[in-house]
């Protein structure tokens, strides 16, 4: 007997969009030889200290549950580097939660804080995850988009326009993905004035906060008067080169922490032992690693934006993570033509701007995770490509003629 | 001597690769390629750049082997002659790619490069240990390089494991 599954599944699950990425996966990866520019983590081992640390854990038999918020050494870590890095104070026994990545501590801000019908403000492009969330929270995404002409950044009277009496809260995510766009403090300053206008909480995703380069990094939580409004994410994955480690946390408000508390409890139990184990060495001993990466990063941040700009694939200078986001709307066609093409005919990988929302058509994201010797090479394949759209488009023109 | 931020950072991309083009050090580094010449010529002056070898493992290649033996060398300075002059008559052989003066139970430490052991068998007898004021010789023969100048020589360390595109 055949079973018909779609009456077993659930709406919402069904309502989710897959993500755009993964159909350029399954493309590049059936495909030998690429040089990838569409990698989201780091390129970068995580620091040897750290890995043995780990191991040790691990060897020294530190395999049972630890407390639902995790160690209470690694939270008094994670609360001392808020403070030295960030500036901002939180309390280890009831304030911070470590989790299963930065993903996971978003998923726990929307479910804690949603009802349904709940509307959270998404600055697009934004990362994938974002509106699939809000949704399985129960909650209604609103898109707010933004362009290049101002480097992605989001205005107040952007936000003014969208809020409605069911705003409850607003993601902000500085450094970004996919744009690389950072938030000054000033501008996020001005954000928080609408924020308190309109008494509405902020999930701010900070987890490219190491990943800053022109300007110091301020987190949202030490904005005057934001604290008490800001549930703030960062976690170990970009900084400190641990994405396979799946380890984050969140810092909030303790009356919110506590509610948060119960579900992960119900949920997850705990991050694994031997890894917060791992990251407590992270957090002591590594910000000389951090930082020669981060200079790393820069490095390339620079070459590539200047390559992309010489190419013609205008870009503005992102202030952060490690992705720039150029404009293709000179070679005249779409986000996902143009990366489909500049794979096939070339072997470079690069995600379609549109993967992250309808306002990222027109523009690819480029990820400089990857080493300069392989930059270089690419862009030397993304100039050729571009040369060789020029030349059919005026073989085509002469045609026509 | 105190450098700059910009002449470190070009210290530091030299460093992983010396075959960078200056335009590109220049690009990384926001700056212009006649800037970059300049520092470089500059560093190079100092002497502190001193040089730009290239790390070859010629083990991998037939009929090229090489040979590489450390030796601990003792010496008894006298008056007059001091570990400088030593030292002199030491790394002028070609055969000697590395000198050095070392605290602890030993005074030079030698690096010879040969074809064979019979070869550095051969210039340890005839040649270093018969230098006036070297009063004792210990050789330890270079088994496999793992590690040379922080560069690993094989290994997984840097293989790729991440998927091609993710989000
Ligand atoms: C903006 C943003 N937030 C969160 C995450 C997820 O981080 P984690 O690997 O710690 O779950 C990513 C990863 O790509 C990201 O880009």
């Amino acid at each position: 007997m055949s079973i018909d599954y779609q009456q077993y599944l659930s709406t919402t699950a069904m309502g989710l969009e897959p993500s755009g990425i993964r159909k350029f996966f399954d493309l590049a990866a059936s495909m030998e030889d690429v040089i990838s520019l569409g990698v989201g983590e780091p390129d970068f081992t995580t620091p040897w200290n750290i890995r043995e640390f780990a191991i040790d854990a691990l060897r020294d038999g530190h395999t049972s549950y630890t407390a639902n918020a995790g160690l209470l050494e690694l939270r008094e870590e994670i609360s001392k580097y808020l403070q030295r890095r960030f500036q901002v104070e939180y309390q280890p026994e009831d304030q911070v939660i470590v989790t299963v990545g930065a993903s996971q501590s978003l998923d726990l801000a929307f479910r804690t804080i949603l009802n349904p019908g709940d509307e959270v403000l998404i600055i697009e492009p934004a990362f994938v995850s974002y509106t699939a969330l809000v949704t399985m929270a129960g909650g209604v995404p609103i898109r707010v988009e933004t362009s290049a002409e101002n480097g992605f950044k989001v205005t107040p009277e952007q936000l003014e326009e969208v809020i409605t009496d069911k705003t409850k809260a607003i993601l902000l995510c500085s450094p970004n993905n996919p744009t690389g766009t950072s938030l000054n403090k000033d501008e996020l300053t001005a954000i928080a004035a609408v924020v308190e206008k309109h008494d509405l909480l902020v999930v701010s995703d900070e987890i490219y906060a190491e990943l800053t380069y022109d300007q110091e990094f301020t987190s949202f939580a030490s904005i005057p008067g934001m604290y008490e409004r800001t549930i703030l994410i960062n976690g170990f994955s970009k900084g400190f080169a641990m994405t396979g480690w799946r380890l984050g946390f969140i810092a909030a408000p303790q009356e919110l922490i506590s509610i948060m508390i119960k579900i992960y409890q119900f949920t997850t139990m705990c991050a694994p032992t031997m890894l917060q184990m791992g990251a407590i060495e992270a957090l002591r001993n590594s910000s000389e690693q951090v930082e020669k990466m981060r200079q790393h990063y820069w490095r390339r941040r620079n070459f590539i934006v200047q390559s992309l700009n010489e190419i013609g694939l205008e870009c503005h200078t992102p202030g952060g993570a490690f992705y720039v986001f150029p404009s293709i709307k000179k070679s005249g066609l779409t986000s996902e033509e143009f990366a489909q093409g500049l794979l096939e005919e070339e072997k470079v990988a690069v995600v379609p701007g549109n993967a992250f929302g309808a306002s990222g058509e027109g523009y690819i994201r480029c990820s400089y995770a990857t080493s300069i010797e392989q930059i270089e090479i690419a862009m030397n394949r993304i100039g050729r490509y571009m040369e060789s759209l020029v030349r059919s488009k005026n073989t085509a023109m002469e045609k026509v003629k | 001597m105190k450098l700059t931020n910009q002449e470190l950072n070009i210290l530091a991309i030299l460093d992983e690769n010396h075959s960078v083009s200056p335009k590109s050090i220049a690009m990384q580094l926001e700056t212009t390629e006649e800037n970059v010449n300049k520092l470089i010529k500059k560093l190079e002056e100092e002497k502190i750049i001193v040089s730009y070898p290239t790390l070859i493992n010629w083990n991998k290649i037939e009929g090229k082997e090489t040979i590489v033996a450390m030796i601990d060398v003792k010496v008894t300075p006298q008056r007059g002659v001091g570990f400088n002059e030593v030292a002199e008559q030491i790394y002028r052989y070609p055969e000697v790619s590395s000198l050095y003066l070392m605290s602890g139970t030993y005074d030079l430490s030698v690096t010879i490069e040969g074809k064979s052991m019979k070869d550095i068998a051969l210039f340890v007898s005839n040649k270093l240990a018969t230098i006036e004021n070297v009063v004792s010789t210990t050789s330890h023969f270079m088994l496999k390089k793992y590690k040379h100048d922080g560069v690993i020589m094989e290994g997984n360390e840097d293989k790729d494991r991440r998927m091609v595109v993710s989000p």
